[in-house]
């Protein structure tokens, strides 16, 4: 099935909606079509198309809730999908968290929707492959990368009068350039909302690039250097930080946002004064949908942090009437604001450092510091005098994302990265003080 | 709007866990009943087979597939979500001109089906274009109709919701009754219903059983601030319901209770609160190089990581270079005949055999029948897990049997097997191993874990740790980490406790490819010794 057009999608779920015989219910439509292709090697290995189109149905009783989901729409599929939930409901036990089901909300208009991604076919996805490969082997460097693309709609509907409808497309590009010998590895990655902006060959030679110049890496000892991390090399620590803005962790005194003596640190001055996070759907570098998948709560621009100080954390319905506060939906986006420096600038203002292109393989040490552990991967290199002077070998590091936010130099122009499944806005950071623990062969 | 769906548990401390969920959503009841008839599934196979043959495919096999899964969450004495799943459909894969090709649909008619089988042949002949290498498929004789189960005692599908709503509830008091300020527990239950056919002859029904009860107990001491975690001790296992019968013969007196082919998971939560607030006070780790004692139930995750994946066939020949990366473990190493992987002590072997084990199963997703096989012998490395258009590679003619799909919508490929240490051949206990080491620490339970896409060096945390001085343990210590090199730390491997102490520890989410599919494994050890292993003290302190 094709994407759903407002009115259309809008039908179904009425029509879903009004079979309901429970207290509550509320229903989620959304589809559309994902493809991919991937190559190793030099060669395509797998390709593929999945569309897929589903309804959730959520039926209530009192504090008792049932889901069920269906992928046929054909009426009678439509009552049917609502008497199973309707049975899981009644056979479900009570959720004590349960809240009751919203009414009408206002959702902000966002425009996420690009023809050129929607119209993608699969022979643009084999060029865009083959523009990759072509570069390559031109170079006589190894390729393997992956291209997934989607255009996909989303619609709610409640028996309390709610409606919302989103359409939006997105591709997102990543490439490792390896050189024959095992020697050099880079990587790069494109995320977009469309496709035509798009440049397979220009990111791979980026990695290329990367690749080539990163060959016989020397030793550096381990320890605390001054790093430039590029935005892939950052996101990968701010999603673990921003995952962990939760208002019910922080009061349950079990988060690093959790205050000594009970509460929470909104309000702390946590971070640098320059630190300024926040999310807003209508952001025209990463549009998002505009409600919470969980609830349908509205996404509106909202401040995590600014000027250094915590401003919001995330709480449930449930938890904002426990704690007698505002409920603060998920975000579908994050946008950190940086500054007006590419990262060849920031390189230059450099006298001794470290550029890390990619940070990978992060876990969690400990959650009371958030003191995070990874290795820098696909292109790391010593930087002196302002210069990138020769690639150095891969490092881990054991460090914390607040420590880090309080440590920064300087920061660069955002860019748009793919970061634990949504879309972000993050600069290239110069950070000070970046605490390496040990060194990695691997390459 | 993602296409692989999430259940988003919440209030988990730090961050939300992310449960893959596949398949629609169904009543409880729909567990229990039979899935579709043997004799049509059979049609279904011969229809897909011989129409794929006379579009051009010189090989096919099919996969019709059942796949149900439980998952029931809970908070202290709230239960926070329910979740039954039901996903039926069927994949079918082809060679043609020398190239794969793949379709899969939910539309079992005569004509979904026929479009799946033309879809999947013509992928092949246009991914062709690109082809360089012709697949090679190593050989496999038909083996006719057959079946296999896994050996359970009692089906957790089987087992009433409100039983297993009871036991959560009662392990959760049991916690809190102790001390615990807050615990989350689960129980996720996995049944595959699997039915294979190939152009080679075979015919084979499988009936794959998986269970996993994890928990999470948190200590808080609000007037300090601090707050410490630790995680249940059970394993996810291919066991039924009987593994939550925790009999006395299956438990392990030690600093805390270890468990070997059954769990108490009440008990654990008692023991877990118990430590949990422990921990709050324990002795901050002096950084150094230590002898690690290591038992079964933490090891598992090393062996995973430092053994399991880096023996993985495709990601040494690069196919994995994008995502998790490729390996150290290369193949002039293995070539050279002499590439010391550990000490000699160090003997490591896959199973796709081993009872109560996660790989378990008869045959694999290629009709290949599953056994067992050597991968280091001796501290030398001796070969890797491949599966049929592999093992050409390795100069070898059978497949290791180690090919795998999720789902019947995600195409099988080479995933890892069971990865086990082989038990010490001398008697050994594990009072015995401690006796002997002057300055260690004996680690019990997963934590932390972070490895390079080379699989070099890597930094495993824990969930107890004990200090050991002068041949004894004198007490809990915190912040500990490790941080070592594969072949640095299997090489530093002095000593493995005999098969009395033999455990199973596992992984129920593993991830590889593009798109990302899960698999299960388990990984068997003794408690082992390694000696002068790097330690670092993991403590932070924030402004």
């Amino acid at each position: 099935m094709a994407i759903l057009s407002r009115s259309e999608a809008k039908r179904i779920l009425d029509k879903v909606l009004k079979y309901s015989r429970a207290d509550e219910a509320s229903a989620q439509l959304g589809g559309g079509e994902t493809g991919n292709i991937r190559y190793a090697r030099n060669s395509v290995s797998t390709s593929g198309i999945v569309n897929n189109t589903e309804l959730a149905v959520e039926a209530r009783f009192g504090k008792k809730s049932g889901v069920a989901t269906i992928n046929e729409f054909s009426d009678a599929s439509l009552e049917k999908v609502m008497r199973r939930a309707e049975e899981l409901a009644k056979l479900s036990p009570e959720n004590p968290e349960s809240m009751p089901i919203l009414g009408p909300q206002k959702y902000m208009s966002v425009d996420g929707f690009a023809k050129s991604t929607a119209d993608i076919t699969p022979d643009q996805r084999a060029k865009a492959a083959a523009d990759s490969i072509i570069a390559a082997k031109e170079k006589k460097v190894v390729a393997a990368g992956y291209l997934e693309d989607e255009r996909a709609f989303a619609a709610v509907a409640t028996s309390k009068g709610l409606f919302g409808y989103h359409a939006a497309t997105s591709a997102n590009f990543t490439v490792t350039m390896r050189t024959q010998n095992g020697l050099g590895s880079g990587w790069a990655e494109s995320d977009v909302t469309d496709f035509a902006s798009m440049n397979t060959g220009s990111s791979s030679s980026v990695a290329i690039d990367k690749a080539l110049l990163s060959q016989k890496a020397r030793a550096l000892e381990p320890g605390k250097y001054t790093v430039v991390l590029e935005p892939n090399a950052v996101s990968g620590l701010m999603g673990y930080m921003l995952s962990g803005f939760n208002a019910r962790s922080a009061d349950e005194g079990r988060s690093f946002m959790s205050k000594k003596g009970g509460g929470n640190r909104i309000g702390e001055k946590m971070f640098d004064k320059r630190v300024h996070i926040y999310s807003d759907p209508a952001n025209l570098n990463v549009p998002a949908q505009p409600w919470a998948n969980s609830d349908f709560m509205p996404q509106e621009r909202i401040d995590w942090v600014k000027d250094g100080v915590v401003k919001n954390l995330t709480r449930s319905r449930y938890w904002a009437k426990q704690s007698k506060s505002e409920s603060v939906p998920e975000p579908n986006n994050l946008i950190m604001v940086g500054g007006d420096k590419s990262t060849e600038e920031l390189i230059k203002n450099t006298r001794r450092g470290i550029l890390v292109t990619r940070t990978w393989y992060i876990r969690m040490v400990d959650p009371q510091s958030l003191l995070l552990t990874g290795l820098t991967r696909d292109g790391t290199f010593y930087i002196e005098n302002g210069k990138i002077q020769y690639p150095v070998k891969n490092f881990r590091f054991n460090e914390s994302p607040v420590i880090m936010l309080n440590n920064i130099e300087d920061m660069g122009i955002p860019e748009r990265v793919g970061m634990w499944g949504m879309s972000a806005m993050v600069p290239a950071l110069k950070v000070r003080d970046f605490t390496f623990s040990s060194l990695s062969d691997a390459v | 709007m993602d296409r692989r769906k999430f259940l988003q548990l919440s209030g988990a401390g730090l961050g939300v866990s992310m449960l893959p969920l596949s398949g629609n959503l169904v009543a409880e009841s729909k567990l229990t009943q039979s899935g579709i008839d043997l004799a049509v599934k059979k049609e279904f196979a011969d229809v897909v087979l011989n129409s794929a043959r006379k579009l051009g495919a010189s090989y096919a096999d099919v996969r019709i597939g059942r796949y149900l899964n439980q998952y029931v969450v809970t908070r202290e004495m709230k239960v926070q979500n329910v979740v039954n799943t039901e996903s039926i459909g069927m994949g079918i894969r082809v060679i043609a001109n020398g190239t794969w090709g793949f379709a899969a649909t939910n539309d079992l008619t005569t004509d979904g089906v026929a479009r799946a089988t033309r879809q999947a042949v013509a992928t092949a002949k246009a991914n062709a274009k690109y082809q360089q290498e012709p697949v090679q498929l190593a050989p496999v004789k038909g083996h006719g109709e057959v079946s296999w189960q896994t050996p359970i005692q009692k089906n957790a599908m089987q087992i009433p919701i409100a039983e297993k709503v009871d036991l959560l509830m009662e392990v959760n008091k049991s916690a809190l009754d102790a001390g615990a300020s807050y615990i989350n527990s689960m129980l996720y239950l996995v049944n595959e219903q699997k039915y294979f056919a190939s152009t080679d002859g075979s015919y084979i029904e499988q009936d794959v059983h998986r269970l996993w009860a994890p928990f999470s107990v948190t200590a808080v001491n609000k007037k300090t601030g601090g707050f410490r975690t630790r995680q249940g001790l059970s394993q996810p296992v291919g066991r039924g319901f009987e593994y939550l019968d925790g009999r006395t013969q299956d438990k392990i007196q030690s600093q805390t209770v270890l468990y070997r082919d059954s769990y108490d998971m009440t008990e654990d939560a008692r023991l877990a609160a118990q430590q949990a607030q422990e921990k709050l006070t324990a002795k901050s780790v002096k950084p150094g190089k230590y002898d690690l004692v290591l038992d079964p139930s933490h090891l598992w995750l090393t062996i995973h990581e430092s053994v399991g994946h880096p023996l993985e066939l495709d990601r040494v020949l690069g196919y994995e270079a994008n995502f998790a990366g490729t390996s150290f473990a290369t193949l002039d190493k293995w070539r050279s005949g002499k590439f010391q992987y550990g000490s000699d002590r160090v003997n490591l072997y896959a199973d796709k055999v081993q009872p109560g084990s996660l790989g378990a199963v008869g045959y694999d997703d290629e009709g290949v029948k599953t056994g067992n096989w050597d991968l280091v012998k001796d501290g030398v490395l001796v070969n890797y897990q491949a599966i049929r258009d592999q093992v050409h590679m390795l100069g070898q003619k059978e497949s290791h049997g180690c090919c795998y799909a999720d789902s019947w919508s995600s195409v099988q490929f080479q995933r890892m097997s069971n990865v086990s240490l082989s038990p010490g051949k001398e008697e050994l206990s594990v009072d015995d191993m401690v006796k002997d080491v002057e300055k260690g620490i004996y680690i019990v339970g997963a934590g932390s874990f972070s490895i390079d896409q080379q699989r070099y060096n890597f930094q495993f945390g824990g969930q107890l740790f004990y200090e050991i001085e002068n041949g004894k343990i004198t007490g809990m210590v915190e912040d500990v980490a490790y941080q070592s090199n594969t072949q640095e730390f299997w090489n530093a491997c002095s000593q493995v406790c005999d098969k009395r102490d033999y455990r199973l520890g596992g992984s129920f989410f593993d991830g590889k490819g593009q798109p990302s599919q899960i698999s299960a494994v388990s990984h068997g050890s003794s408690t082992a010794r390694f000696d002068g292993i790097n330690v670092i003290n993991t403590k932070r302190k924030l402004g």
